[in-house]
This record gives C-alpha cells, structure tokens and sequence, in this order.
C-alpha cells in the first residue's frame, strides 16, 4: 500500500504532538496546552487521512463524524464530576468496540485474498489481528460491566461463584487456543466468530467478581487494555502512529494499575482473582463493648476554631453526600481566621485514580492545598486537628500492625497522629472491607454523626455566628 | 519479517518513552491523565476511516459506521472533558 507522503508527515506530526501533549500533561501550568496540542495532532491526522486515495465515498464518513461529535458534546459538557469514572469506563468500552469491530473487518476482508500476498493474511498480521479482536472485545464487554457497577445498575458487591477462576481461565484459555490455531492457519473461518464470542464473554467474566473497592485499580487495567489493543490495530495496519498512540496509553494505565494496586497492597493477581470485600472475616465478639464520643457542632467548630493546622482526609462517601462545597466553605471559613487548611488525598480515595482532586478542584479549591500521603504523613503528628469526611478504610490504623486485618499493609493516611481526630460519618456501620475502624474507639476521636453536607454546613454556620 | 521488527522496535520504545513521560505526570492530574491519554488512543479513529470510506463489502461498512461512530464519541468527549476538568485546577488567589 502507497501512503501519499503527506498523509505520512501528517502522522508524524501527530505523532510528536501527543507525546509533547503527555508531558505538558505534568503540570497543572502546562496542563491545558497538552489538550491543546493534542487536538491539533489529531485533526492534522484526520486531514491527512482523509485525502488517502483508498477512500471512496464519503459519505458515511462525514455522517458518522457528525453522529459521534453530536453524541460526545453533551457527553462531555453534562457529565457531573462524581461521574467521571463512568465515563472514563465507557470510553474504554468504545474504545474496545471499535479496535474490535476494526480488527473483524480487516480479517474477513483479508482472508478472502490469497495467504501470504500483499493485502492478504500471513501468519504474522494473523498473529496481531487475534491479539486485536481480544483484547478488544474483552475490553469492550468488560468495561461496560465496569460502567454497570460505577452506576449502580449492577451489584456493586463481588459476584462469585464456586470454580469461577477455573471457568474463566478455562475459557481464557480455549479462547488463545483458537487464536494460535487461526494464526497457524486463517482460513478456517468458522472459528472467528467463536473466537469474537469468548472475548466478548470473558470480558463480562472477568469484571463481574471484582468489588466497588477495586474500581480505581479496574479501570486502570482496562485503560491498559484499551490502550494495547489501539497498539495491535496498528501492527495490523502497519500504522506507526497508532503504534505509540496506543503504547502511550496502555503504558499510562500500566503506571496506574501499578500505583492503585500498591496504594491498597495488592496484586494484580489478587484484584483480578481475589474477589476483595465480600466476606466479612473478622466481627467484634458478641461481649466486646467499645464506646465512642461523640460531639455536636458547636463543639467541632470551637476545636477547629482554636486549631492552627487542620488536615482534612476527604473520601468518596464526601462526593456521595454532595458535600465537597460545604467543605469549600469551611476551608475559607477556617483559613480567614488564619487555621492552615490542607486536604490528604489517599491514592485510591474516589472511584478512579486522581478522582478526589478533581472533586475538590471543581469546588473551588485551590490545587496547592492538597496533598499526597506521602506528603501529609509526616506533617500528621504536628498537626492539631485531622478531619475526616466519607474516608474508612484508608484511615484505619489496623493497617499497619493488625496481621488478622484484611488491609493489612495497605499503606494508610497517620491520622491517629494527630492530636485530635474528628471523624464525620452518618453511622458506625464499615467501609468497603467490611471491617472496624480501630481510630473510632481512640480517646482523642470524637465522632460527628450525621450527613456529611449537612454537619459541615452547620459547623461552617457556628464559624460565622462566633464572631 | 522486516514490518514485524519495525514495527516491534515502535512499540517498543513508544512504551518507554511513555512510561518515563507519565511517571512524571504528578497524581493530582490521574483522572485528566486518564481521560486525555484515552482521547489519543482514539486516533484508532483513522483505521475505521479508511475502513468505512473503502466500501469494500456490506460488513466493512457496516462495522466501520460502528468503529468511526464509537472513536469519534471518545476523541471529542475525551478532549472536552480533560479540558473543562483541568480549568478547575487553580491555584490560591494571592492574599492582598
């Protein structure tokens, strides 16, 4: 196939601007012009490819750029932020959808043609194409089940079954068989579709026993997925630019999955097979009393008044209440009076890596004042107040000496260093894990109960009527 | 042979390159990181243009539509919205 050289200098044009478009992605300064040069890289690319001589007709084309452009506007303008994952999963499964679609295409129309001739199959384009179409259509059904769970249509809790790693990596199995036998020999056509079929099933299986608590470290791999099987389709094409658009890709959800799975102290393995969250192991005995205090908002507002450094440790349960511009209030409530406000971001608080910032920064507040846990832990044991809202598991100090805890080692935000703890939560009922929380029985923990908005409301509302 | 090797080579350092280029990206920017990096693999987007413009036979086309309709969803959504999230990110207005 002739490529018409401008449509070459188009790609490699595009090409370096998004890998400039990734690392103007560091800073928050430099962030917006990496969206920017992104956009421009891929409308050069889609100029260019729009003059290949290959193209006919283009009339479909224009009519579904136009029906994908009118779709992904509103998509992206309308989707509230506690919905970002979401739409985050199901833009993994397009991706799937079209890599897969893409890769069924070029092989019925390739295996027509004569092996191993120019425009036909060889061992080697067959190879990539069932590497393709798997990963692919497992990322497709796979993260629309993801989609599924985010948005609570599916159960939100693991669904497992007796044998299920048996069943699955059976059918992973099966499913590499026919793709190795393709790849010996194309022609047997009536495997195809099978092959389709058992990528499209093992992505529903493989997502259905992973738990709401793993959703961060999920959508990181299917971002890897969906970022690998981009880079196939351009092996298959022999299409360089698609090769490191989709390297790019699968290699930033690689770092992700990375960082997610060692913020909660798992393994891949263990995320994927391990079926997080379902069983509660450990229960307090039936004898085993433990009080808590409490306290009214009145009172929260006078410690947090004569505080001087507050660390606030947001959590999901604080999206869920619709409480970060409650948040935003106390924090300028607060550091008008001259406390130090910062907020301690655990990696996997949120339901996708990064989620929490994003929350915090759509209600205003300023991006400086958030910290990492690596950051935060060692400012904790000189910190007067920690306040938590809608954060569980990622505070419970369990996770560094309690060998029995299902979070064991999970690495943790200090807040039992602080001199006082506060901790807003609607009940005493458990997190994700399904275990206690060890800091609410400490003596210098007071517990505000009730709706997160609300409390911070009323605490913001006592800040004001002070003074 | 040769196809394979180059394009092995890509791939290659295409992942190197991109693991050291998002080490850097600091946390505070994952899900923008996410959403970006995903709009840049729907430059996939290009295969199923010249799939569908091809009119090879009524599968092509129709999977094609499909391919051209889902990638075109993922490019404008997935700039748009890493946008309107990063004009959220400011920083501390200076105290007069």
């Amino acid at each position: 196939m002739n490529v018409p050289v401008f449509t070459q200098v188009s790609y490699l044009v595009a090409t370096a601007l998004f890998i400039l478009s990734l690392k103007w992605l560091n800073a928050p300064t430099t962030a917006r012009r990496g969206v920017w040069a992104g956009e421009i890289g891929m409308i050069i690319a889609i100029a260019g490819t729009l003059l290949l001589p290959e193209i006919k007709s283009f009339q479909w084309i224009i009519l579904t750029l136009l029906v994908g452009t009118a779709v992904g506007i509103p998509i992206a303008l309308l989707m509230p932020m506690t919905a970002v994952p979401q739409r985050t999963a199901l833009s993994h499964s397009f991706g799937g959808l079209a890599v897969g679609a893409v890769g069924t295409a070029e092989y019925y129309l390739r295996v027509v043609k004569p092996f191993g001739q120019p425009g036909g199959l060889n061992h080697f384009t067959m190879g990539v194409l069932a590497l393709e179409v798997l990963l692919g259509f497992l990322t497709f059904t796979g993260s629309m089940m993801a989609v599924g769970k985010l948005q609570d249509i599916l159960p939100t809790r693991p669904i497992t079954y007796r044998g299920q790693n048996f069943v699955n990596l059976s059918l992973l199995a099966i499913a590499v068989a026919i793709g190795v036998y393709l790849t010996v020999d194309p022609s047997k056509t009536i495997l195809f579709p099978i092959f389709a079929l058992l990528a499209l099933t093992f992505g529903v299986l493989l997502i259905i026993p992973i738990g709401g608590a793993d959703m961060p470290t999920v959508i990181s791999l299917l971002n890897s997925y969906a970022g690998l099987s981009a880079s196939a389709m351009g092996f298959v094409l022999g299409n360089k630019m698609l090769i490191v658009a989709g390297a790019l890709d699968g290699s930033s959800g690689f770092i992700l999955s990375v960082i997610m799975c060692k913020a909660m102290n798992r393994s891949f393995t263990n995320v994927l097979f391990g079926a997080f969250g379902q069983v509660t192991t450990k229960q307090l005995g039936p004898g085993e009393e433990k009080t808590v205090r409490s306290a009214q908002p009145e009172e929260a507002a006078q410690i947090l008044e004569s505080a001087s450094s507050v660390v606030i440790v947001p959590g999901y349960g604080m999206a869920v209440a619709q409480a970060q511009h409650k948040v935003r209030e106390l924090y300028d409530s607060l550091t008008k009076r001259g406390v130090d406000v910062r907020f301690a971001i655990h990696p996997v608080a949120g339901r996708m890596p990064g989620h929490m910032n994003v929350l915090l920064a759509e209600a205003d507040i300023p991006y400086d004042r958030l910290a990492e846990m690596d950051e935060i832990n060692p400012e904790l044991s000189h910190t007067d107040v920690a306040l938590i809202i809608g954060a569980n598991d990622v505070t419970n100090p369990a996770a560094r000496h309690d060998k029995g805890s299902p979070i064991y080692g999970m690495p943790i935000i200090d807040v039992d260093k602080a001199h006082t703890v506060m901790v807003i939560k609607r009940s005493m009922s458990s997190g994700f894990a399904g275990i206690d929380n060890e800091l609410y029985f400490m003596d210098k923990t007071l517990m505000l109960f009730g709706d997160a908005k609300a409390f911070v409301g009323e605490i913001v509302k006592e800040l004001s009527n002070g003074r | 042979m040769d196809n394979l090797m180059n394009s092995l080579f890509v791939f290659l350092l295409a992942t190197f390159l991109g693991l050291e280029v998002i080490r850097r990206v600091s946390p505070l920017l994952h899900t923008p990181l996410m959403s970006l990096t995903n709009a840049i693999s729907a430059i996939s987007l290009v295969g199923s243009i010249v799939l569908l413009g091809g009119q090879q036979t009524t599968l092509s086309t129709v999977l094609g539509a499909v391919a051209v309709t889902a990638s075109t969803i993922n490019v404008v959504s997935g700039f748009l919205i890493t946008d309107r999230m990063l004009k959220m990110f400011k920083k501390r207005e200076p105290k007069p």
